[in-house]
């Protein structure tokens, strides 16, 4: 029992927090702009190395230059709305998928020219878990990782609820010709839709890479099961996203438990695949996922 | 009386041929307006015109003596013109409370509070309602709040593109019953309507469309009595 909690329940938490920040962004981005953002997961990327480059300035805890990370995130979200996506506003979605292709490349291939294209660390020397009731070994990270999550679960649901960009933002989402009509500023709710789903990817991708490392594929290799969980919660609904990271996440990391006899019931390499399953499944049976969202 | 919107040899569309041609009418401060015409008549363009979401290929729209042709949607909110599509006029997944409030974004009235009551008291039914989906209310309840959105912005002109359409006999009466209401609480409305017969009967002026052109303009009592309109649009019979 207690070496699943440890290894298996925990950990699945944690993965699930990354995929909770990313599938938000994706979501949100979905139910506003109507369009599936493929070069999310290399924001994340520039977020991480934006963290990374500044601990090689300021060598402090790179918790500390997180913000760094953030506002090098969504300086560039804005940046690529502004120069590629928004001159394809008008015309059919699929323009705007293919471009987010691109612009998953460029992203990653600068980060590879930039940056290079090996794994990195962050800070060295193994790093001991915390120990509870001689037996619960959590790892602080993962602890920071489903706190942080936690925390801006409840501030985005009182941002979208109660504060009159949130409420835009909502409204948009629900119908983005009666929101003209209603005299909101649309391109207003799209700045911010952009600003909280890259500052939340570049969070998650912090999270990813110190748990690991940081590589320029990190993010990308991502994208699968932030998709899966967006589709999950319900495209354009940020909280169900959210409850879909956690889900994929356990998923993902209960498959590889001994379940039955003493192997793993799937092989931790295929863990990714659990992820493939559920959203297929989800797309074939409840493509509105399991908070009504928006049907793709 | 004063006129508010003046329009004058309007002609757009869509992108493609013209959908009204040449279209004029005049709308007097604090009356009810109605437009009428059978199917394809343009009616709904000339409203969507008027709030800026269509292609005006010639002549002009006039709000208390401003163009107002050249103006986006959102910046004719805030000069005072709020307008209630006929479909998909709700937000459904905000609630009661937050459809109204969100009527307020681009034009904040003076006192939010106040005007909230206002149109609580015009709209009862809503009152119990405020924190439910505003997709899960029943079609008349969701007119009242799509009606309810665009007078919060405390509005000096209400477009509302066939406020009736698919709406119960019932829940028709009490519509046009509250739009009495709304015009004594300062505001002036101009409708498209499909219930002729109705409309024209609360309507100080009426303005009748064929094929996108100006066919025949008069009182609400003088197109009730006239009988190319009762006999092309009324149905035939004198009410």
């Amino acid at each position: 029992m207690i070496e699943f909690i440890n290894f298996y329940l925990v950990p699945g938490f944690a993965i699930g927090s990354v995929y909770a920040l990313g599938a938000v962004g994706i979501s949100m981005i979905f139910g506003i702009l109507r369009f599936a953002h493929f070069a999310h997961g290399d924001l994340m990327t520039v977020g991480v190395y934006g963290v990374f480059a500044a601990t090689v300035v300021f060598p402090v805890n790179p918790f500390l230059l997180v913000p760094v990370g953030m506002a090098l995130a969504i300086f560039a979200a804005l940046f690529v709305d502004k120069v590629f996506y928004q001159p394809l506003r008008k015309l059919p979605t699929i323009y705007t998928v293919i471009s987010s292709f691109g612009v998953a490349l460029i992203f990653r291939s600068l980060i590879q020219i930039i940056g290079g294209s090996e794994n990195r660390v962050f800070g060295s020397g193994i790093r001991p878990p915390l120990i509870l009731f001689d037996t619960f070994r959590l790892s602080s990270l993962h602890v920071q990782a489903v706190t942080t999550t936690a925390v801006i679960a409840v501030v985005l649901h009182i941002f979208l609820s109660k504060s009159m960009t949130g409420r835009s933002m909502r409204a948009v989402a629900d119908d983005p010709e009666l929101a003209q009509i209603s005299g909101l500023d649309t391109e207003k709710v799209v700045r911010w839709t952009w600003i909280i789903g890259a500052a939340l990817a570049a969070i998650a991708g912090v999270f990813a890479g110190l748990d690991t490392s940081a590589h320029p594929n990190l993010g990308w290799n991502l994208l699968l099961p932030m998709f899966a969980a967006a589709i999950l919660g319900g495209i354009g609904k940020p909280m169900g996203a959210m409850a879909g990271g956690f889900i994929i996440g356990l998923a993902e990391e209960l498959s590889s438990y001994h379940w039955i006899g003493e192997s793993a019931l799937i092989s931790p390499s295929y863990k990714t695949a659990v992820a493939f399953v559920i959203m297929i499944a989800l797309l074939i049976f409840k493509p509105q996922g399991l908070f009504k969202g928006r049907l793709l | 009386m004063s006129v508010l919107l003046e329009v004058k040899d309007l002609t757009a569309g869509y992108g493609g041929p013209a959908v009204i041609e040449g279209i004029s009418f005049d709308v007097f401060t604090n009356e009810i307006a109605v437009i009428l015409g059978p199917n394809g008549a343009g009616k709904s363009t000339v409203i969507k015109t008027i709030f800026s979401l269509t292609n005006v290929l010639g002549g002009s729209v006039q709000l208390d003596g401003k163009t107002i042709t050249d103006q986006k949607t959102s910046k004719l909110v805030t000069m005072g013109v709020s307008a209630v599509p006929q479909s998909h006029n709700v937000f459904p997944n905000l609630t009661v409370d937050e459809n109204l409030d969100i009527g307020t974004y681009a034009a904040p009235p003076v006192d939010k509070m106040a005007t909230r009551e206002i149109i609580l008291g015009l709209f009862p039914d809503l009152r119990d309602k405020l924190k439910q989906p505003s997709g899960e209310l029943s079609g008349g309840q969701r007119q009242m709040v799509a009606i309810g959105r665009a007078l919060m912005c405390e509005p000096t002109l209400l477009l509302l593109d066939e406020p009736t359409a698919g709406l119960s006999p019932a829940y028709l009466e009490r519509i046009f019953d509250l739009l009495l209401d709304v015009r004594k609480t300062g505001v002036t409305i101009l409708m498209v309507e499909q219930n002729a017969r109705q409309a024209l009967q609360i309507a100080d002026h009426g303005h009748v469309f064929v094929n996108g052109k100006n066919f025949i303009s008069g009182t609400g009592q003088e197109l009730l009595a006239d009988e190319n309109v009762r006999n092309s649009f009324l149905g035939g019979a004198a009410s």
